[in-house]
């Protein structure tokens, strides 16, 4: 440490922050407790419970649900899950990125404009929303007859029932997820230091790269989470738009429970997708939470 | 073109604002040069300009007697120093300071030793790896100078760099900025409200109000010999008296009539002729308070008054003096010996005193400048919208 004189700061004594973090907490840990993680234990003990004859749940205990995840079928439906869903969240962020950087800096007037465009789907019914797409991709719908037209797709392609169309449209239902957190971060920025970067000699794209990305990473980070999970969950978007070539886990789990009335077995699928995606999470919370603490300011002067 | 940094009649306009209007300014190389004016006077807009941040409506920028009004910002060889740092949070101290030879694609080696060098200069070696939020405010502020110096500017840009700082750290900052600027020996482009720091650091000063330089010239000179009344006012305290050149006399001086005074005689620079009405402008300063009417020859003004306050200021006592319909600021040194005199007190009969030379003449002609007369002095700065 120099020897420098000190500068005047207001470093005072904080308060016990352990036991005020715990108090302040404690309500939302005793709903998370009863309403995540009881359930999710649940649902984890039901598949190791064998299947009644009535579609119900047996009695003892039973690892055969869990020797038939090894069904043959399974590997390609849960790398496809993996694959929508992290191409969805790409896509949703490079798309996300550019558009709340360009909300943030709209003069206000626009902004307030930009941001309901974003909100106003949600305006209307989720189910709705998939349907309309449905249509707008139908072999006789209007974007096929359009494309067709301008010779851009031949006439015997099919737009829907792929893995192309779960995409779009899981893209479509998910970018304004990616888009408030990202924009919130973004208007949050300081845009002087895109400044100060082009001032030491950055072109425009290293300091939007440079500068500014760092800078809302942590809305980037929200971004992920908030894309990445509700997308591996999907099957409402699979099960309208993509048919059977398109399925993902969530469909395959709607059809134990629905169809097959193999309440173990869907617990089984269910437990392995819980985990997929707490895994991830617990990853970028520990990664975030690493950086986020600064150490205490020892010096001032 | 001659100098070595120039503005070339250079405006810029925001709709009606003209926040920089025709202005012409030369710098010379190393010169610390500093733009002191009331906020809102257009110092942070032609600072943009150079730095790349503005495009002037009209006129050309040159650097180096290249014209670079129309070069990207990334491209000129200046570098900022922002009033708020603009430090980037998520890179440590080494790494804001590496940040521009990075993006010059300099040897690894190269950056790291110099690197080194500026964190010594700064004096801040042991906390290269903080982060900006984890240093006070002086620290942050030489990180700044430190990762802008080391492009090697051709020129320092300095956009109210130590107002954000206590006075304290301010006045050490000030000694470290003079320290600096004469070790490396760049340009500095200094931009201030602040006459105590434009007259301490500055070789030359330009005075700017709405947009337009008022005077270019040493602190000296512009304390000195203001050259309007802005100036006269806006640097240093200053007393106002109107009158009329009554006549000219041995060339040099002339006589003016102020109502309710005895003749003045004041230095006349600017041959102004009989008839036209001035200002004359004296500093608090150079006035000399008696007890007894002083008998003094003809180039010295005597006039009768009477105290009405009484300041004591620790390096000198300020007076305010009324004299006619005016009130005076006068100050005095103090000397040992005046503490075994009579001290002057409120409501005591005085005559002050001052000398030809030490009176400004101004021409009267400005709506600003009648506006200054009904402003005492100590007010002239705010009155003028300094913050
Ligand atoms: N981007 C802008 N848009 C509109 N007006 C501006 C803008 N920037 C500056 N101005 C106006 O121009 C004038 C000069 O501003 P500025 O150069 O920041 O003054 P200073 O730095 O001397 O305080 C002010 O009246 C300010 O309101
Ligand atoms: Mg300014």
């Amino acid at each position: 440490m120099s020897g420098r004189p000190r500068a005047p700061s207001g470093t005072e004594a904080a308060p016990p922050a352990g036991r005020v973090e715990w108090m302040v907490s404690l309500p939302s840990l005793v709903w998370l407790t009863v309403l995540f993680v009881v359930p999710t234990l649940i649902v984890f003990a039901i598949a190791f419970k064998p299947v009644s004859s009535y579609g119900g749940i047996g009695a003892g205990w039973t690892l055969e649900t869990m020797r038939s995840l090894a069904n043959p079928n399974y590997p390609a439906i849960i790398w496809r899950t993996l694959w929508l869903s992290a191409v969805t969240m790409a896509l949703c962020i490079v798309l996300a990125v550019p558009a709340g950087y360009c909300i943030a800096r709209a003069a206000p007037r626009w902004r307030r404009l930009l941001l309901l465009l974003v909100i106003v789907p949600f305006w209307t019914s989720f189910l709705i929303r998939i349907f309309a797409w449905k249509v707008l991709l139908h072999p006789e719908g209007p974007l096929k007859r359009v494309l067709v037209a301008l010779h851009l797709v031949d006439p015997a392609t099919t737009l829907l029932y792929n893995a192309g169309s779960v995409l779009l449209v899981m893209v479509y239902t998910f970018l304004p997820f990616a888009i408030l957190p990202i924009y919130a971060a973004a208007e949050k920025f300081d845009f002087r230091l895109v400044e100060a970067a082009r001032d030491l000699g950055a072109s425009s794209l290293r300091a939007f790269w440079s500068v500014f990305l760092p800078g809302i990473r942590r809305g980037v980070m929200t971004a992920i989470l908030v894309v990445f999970i509700p997308a591996l969950g999907s099957y409402v978007i699979p099960d309208v738009v993509g048919g059977p070539n398109a399925e993902m886990i969530g469909n395959k789990i709607a059809q134990r429970t629905f169809v097959d009335r193999n309440l173990p077995h869907a617990s089984a699928l269910s437990t392995f997708l819980t985990l997929a995606v707490l895994a991830p999470m617990i990853a970028a919370l520990g990664l975030q939470g690493r950086k986020g603490r600064q150490p205490i300011i020892e010096e001032a002067g | 073109m001659g100098e070595f940094l120039e503005f070339d009649n250079v405006s810029r306009h925001y709709g009606d604002i003209r926040a920089v209007d025709g202005v012409s300014l030369a710098v010379r190389k190393g010169e610390f040069f500093s733009l002191l004016g009331p906020s809102g006077c257009g110092k942070t807009t032609l600072l943009r300009m150079l730095a790349g941040f503005e495009t002037p409506d009209a006129g050309r920028v040159f650097l180096d007697g290249k014209d670079i009004t129309a070069q990207p910002a990334n491209e000129r060889k200046v570098n900022t120093i922002f009033q708020s740092y603009a430090l980037f949070p998520h890179l440590s101290v080494w790494d804001n300071i590496a940040f521009g030879p990075r993006i010059a694609k300099r040897p690894r080696k190269e950056i790291a030793e110099d690197v080194e060098k500026m964190l010594k200069l700064i004096q801040l070696s042991d906390q290269a790896w903080k982060k900006p939020d984890q240093l006070s405010g002086g620290q942050k502020q030489r990180v700044a100078i430190a990762r802008a110096l080391i492009n090697k500017p051709q020129v320092l840009l300095l956009d109210e760099p130590l107002a954000a700082l206590d006075l304290k750290l301010r006045q050490r900052m000030l000694i470290e900025l003079d320290l600096i600027h004469d070790q490396v020996g760049i340009t500095f482009l200094y931009v201030t409200h602040d006459q105590g720091e434009a007259m301490s650091l500055s070789d030359r000063i330009a005075v700017m109000d709405h947009g337009k330089i008022e005077q270019i010239g040493t602190p000296a000179e512009i304390y000195e010999a203001p050259r309007s009344s802005f100036v006269a006012a806006f640097i240093g305290d200053t007393n106002f008296f109107e009158g009329e050149v009554d006549e000219i006399i041995e060339g040099e001086y002339s006589r003016l009539e102020i109502e309710g005074f005895p003749p003045v005689v004041c230095f006349n620079d600017k041959q102004l002729v009989d008839g036209v009405p001035v200002f004359i402008s004296i500093r608090p300063e150079k006035f000399r308070i008696w007890r007894e009417k002083p008998d003094l020859d003809w180039k010295h003004t005597v006039v009768k008054g009477t105290v009405e306050d009484v300041i004591y200021l620790g390096h000198s006592t300020k007076y305010w003096v009324r004299v006619q319909d005016y009130r005076i600021a006068v100050h005095r040194q103090h000397h040992r010996f005046l503490l075994d005199e009579k001290p002057i007190r409120w409501h005591d009969d005085v005559w002050l005193s001052w000398h030809a030379d030490d009176g400004f003449m101004l021409e009267r002609y400005r709506e600003a400048d009648e506006q200054l007369m009904e402003t005492p002095p100590e007010k002239v700065g705010e009155a003028q919208g300094r913050t």
